[in-house]
């Protein structure tokens, strides 16, 4: 039997009963659809969370001082015992190494914020004109910390949306005097609202040079100081030259730690991604219950056509070739079924865009070719054994039957 | 040389715990283009007897030869091989694919075969035209008459120019007029060198052939030439 001729035999079977083919393509069309739907949602969440790691600055060194044996990013591990002062001099001087874009030092304390009457306690963070363009902040008015030299303290402040709020009110923000303990600051600066990373809420920070953050905390040292590289591909080259940098300086002493976001990153992204593979396993369970429908259907319909299985065998089709017409037909109606099954799929992740707009629910190529693999080989593996059962079948009980 | 040899051919059916002698020790030789007639009651063996011819059934005993060749025995891709080009079937309830026009019921045998389109379409016109159903050609078998489904199931079986054209009750469904139109095409057939096997109770339809064989009770018991 010519191929042309056995795929339009097994269509033209297929086609003869439409209610039974209709309902074997819909089972496989809904197993793929559903694989397609649910990797587009797993894959749509770990897109999410690495954009928002990114959007977090995924390409960070962040240097604390002392020396820590854990890992990650945390308060816990700003506790680490200093042995040696992170300076300016020290953050000044990371800017040499190779595949470093900016840097930021940060002197972070809390203290006494007051303007015109009105007083209270919040967070101070000493840092530099970089510390913006690093962190992606936006200003609601006014203009970030000036570009000055690192050791300059100047009296310029840049506060936070609730900030402002509170100690200003109605009143114009720009220019108004601030006093942070026992200095005076102009501010020049109001961020936008709604900041968040690394932990602190923007719209409650009072942002102001590093040096003048020192002096107002009385202290030599640094928080930390976050180093801005290239790209995530040069980071692992750019941290550890950080470190060499860094132990050149503190006569060789390796007493800072150096965390990444990278293995963050990293963990996640693994874990949504098995997540994502677990959901299209999920997928793939319905897929094998079409499978098991298909065997079903395969198995009325070899007995619906005995009769003309047994006219087959007399005309002289040899039973390889009964077995090649069912599993044709099998293979025909699964491949229907898992295109019409990625249309849904591609049509359902197109909903969800639309009802989740952050969520980037794209199918990933991956797992649409795995669920039509998986569709066809259910399909005509679970069409062996009907086909089989025909190839096999006596042909004058057959004949007996009738058409 | 016969054109077909049997030799104490036996079938043996096992229903529950009895055992049926459907065939007892069968010898029988046909020689191409014989006109035969097997004739006998309802449970003689004739059926069985025209399966074991077709190679839809294999005998418990005995030996089978077509044209010079044992064939009982081959396996069964072989034996569909003989089939499709060596032996005719006519049933007597025509069994044509529902699905499928008349011109596509022809054709089967040729689909099966492997045979290419073209030569397919050729055959097909003339074996329709044979018939007398130019004007059928893309009716489907529910919109046929009776009489012109089995002709168009002789024109399947002839299409790929067997050498034995078995035919089981082929007027059994038919009125005595048709029936006797399709009986003037199977003779026309074995005018042409075609090998004619009928199963029939018909006595007219017996009273017509060369060689009637008597079937009883799994046995031939009289076989007698005009």
């Amino acid at each position: 039997m010519r191929i042309a001729d056995l795929l339009r035999f097994a269509l033209r079977a297929a086609a003869g009963s439409p209610l039974r083919t209709a309902l074997m393509a819909l089972a496989m069309a809904i197993g793929v659809a559903a694989v397609v739907v649910l990797t587009a949602l797993g894959d749509g969440a770990r897109r999410y969370v690495v954009n928002e790691f990114n959007a977090l600055g995924a390409n960070l060194v962040i240097v604390l001082p002392g020396r820590t044996e854990t890992g990650g990013v945390g308060i816990g591990t700003l506790s680490a015992s200093t042995t040696r002062d992170l300076t300016l001099r020290d953050a000044a001087a990371l800017l040499r190494a190779d595949g470093v874009v900016r840097i930021a030092p940060l002197v972070v304390g809390d203290a006494e914020v007051s303007s015109g009457g009105r007083l209270r306690t919040t967070y101070v963070v000493g840092t530099t004109a970089d510390f913006a363009r690093l962190r992606r902040l936006e200003l609601a008015q006014g203009r970030f910390l000036p570009d000055e030299d690192l050791e300059r303290a100047g009296s310029w402040a840049v506060v936070g949306a609730t900030i402002r709020h509170e100690l200003f009110g109605a009143k114009p923000a720009l220019g108004a005097r601030l006093r942070i303990g026992d200095r005076r600051f102009r501010v020049i600066g109001v961020l936008a609202a709604g900041g968040q990373g690394l932990g602190m809420n923007t719209d409650e920070l009072v942002l102001v040079p590093a040096a003048s953050a020192q002096a107002l905390f009385d202290t030599s040292t640094l928080f930390r100081i976050l180093v801005e590289a290239r790209e995530r591909s040069v980071l692992a080259r750019v941290k550890a030259q950080v470190a060499d940098i860094l132990a050149a300086r503190h006569d060789g002493e390796r007493d800072v730690t150096l965390l990444t976001q990278d293995a963050v990153l990293g963990t996640f992204d693994r874990i949504l991604a098995a997540l994502t593979l677990a959901v299209a396993g999920i997928g793939a369970i319905s897929l094998a219950v079409a499978g098991i429908l298909v065997m079903n259907v395969m198995l009325v319909s070899v007995a619906q056509r005995t009769g003309e299985i047994g006219l087959l065998k007399a005309l002289g089709a040899p039973p390889a070739m009964i077995h090649r017409t069912f599993l044709a037909e099998a293979g025909m109606l699964s491949l229907a079924g898992a295109a019409i099954g990625v249309l849904l799929g591609f049509a359902g992740a197109t909903a969800l865009r639309a009802m989740f707009p952050e969520l980037p629910a794209y199918p990933p190529p991956w797992a649409v070719m795995a669920g039509l693999a998986t569709a066809m080989l259910t399909g005509i593996g679970f069409g062996i054994l009907p086909a089989r059962r025909a190839a096999h079948l006596n042909p004058v009980q057959a004949l007996a039957r009738g058409m | 040389m016969s054109q077909i040899e049997l030799r104490d051919i036996d079938r043996v059916f096992e229903i529950g715990d009895t055992r049926v002698h459907a065939l007892k020790s069968i010898s029988l030789t046909i020689d191409a283009g014989e006109y035969v007639a097997v004739m006998g009651p309802s449970g003689s063996g004739k059926s069985t007897l025209l399966n074991i011819l077709g190679l839809l059934d294999r005998p418990d005993r005995g030996q089978y030869r077509l044209e010079d060749r044992e064939v009982g025995a081959l396996p069964p891709d072989q034996q569909a091989a003989v089939r499709s080009r060596r032996i005719g079937f006519v049933f007597q309830s025509f069994h044509l694919v529902p699905r499928l026009s008349a011109a596509e019921n022809i054709a089967l045998p040729m689909v099966l075969a492997g045979i290419a389109p073209a030569e397919r379409r050729r055959r097909v016109a003339e074996a329709l035209a044979d018939v007398g159903l130019e004007a059928r050609a893309q009716h489907r078998p529910q919109q046929l008459s009776g009489g012109q489904r089995q002709r168009v199931a002789i024109a399947r079986a002839t299409i790929m120019q067997p050498a034995v054209l078995l035919a089981d009750e082929p007027t059994g469904n038919l009125d005595r007029a048709t029936g006797a139109e399709v009986t003037a095409l199977l003779e026309t057939l074995n005018h042409g060198g075609t090998t004619l096997i009928v199963v029939t109770h018909d006595p007219a339809l017996g009273e017509r052939a060369g060689r009637r064989l008597l079937m009883e009770d799994g046995a031939l018991s009289d076989d007698r030439r005009r």
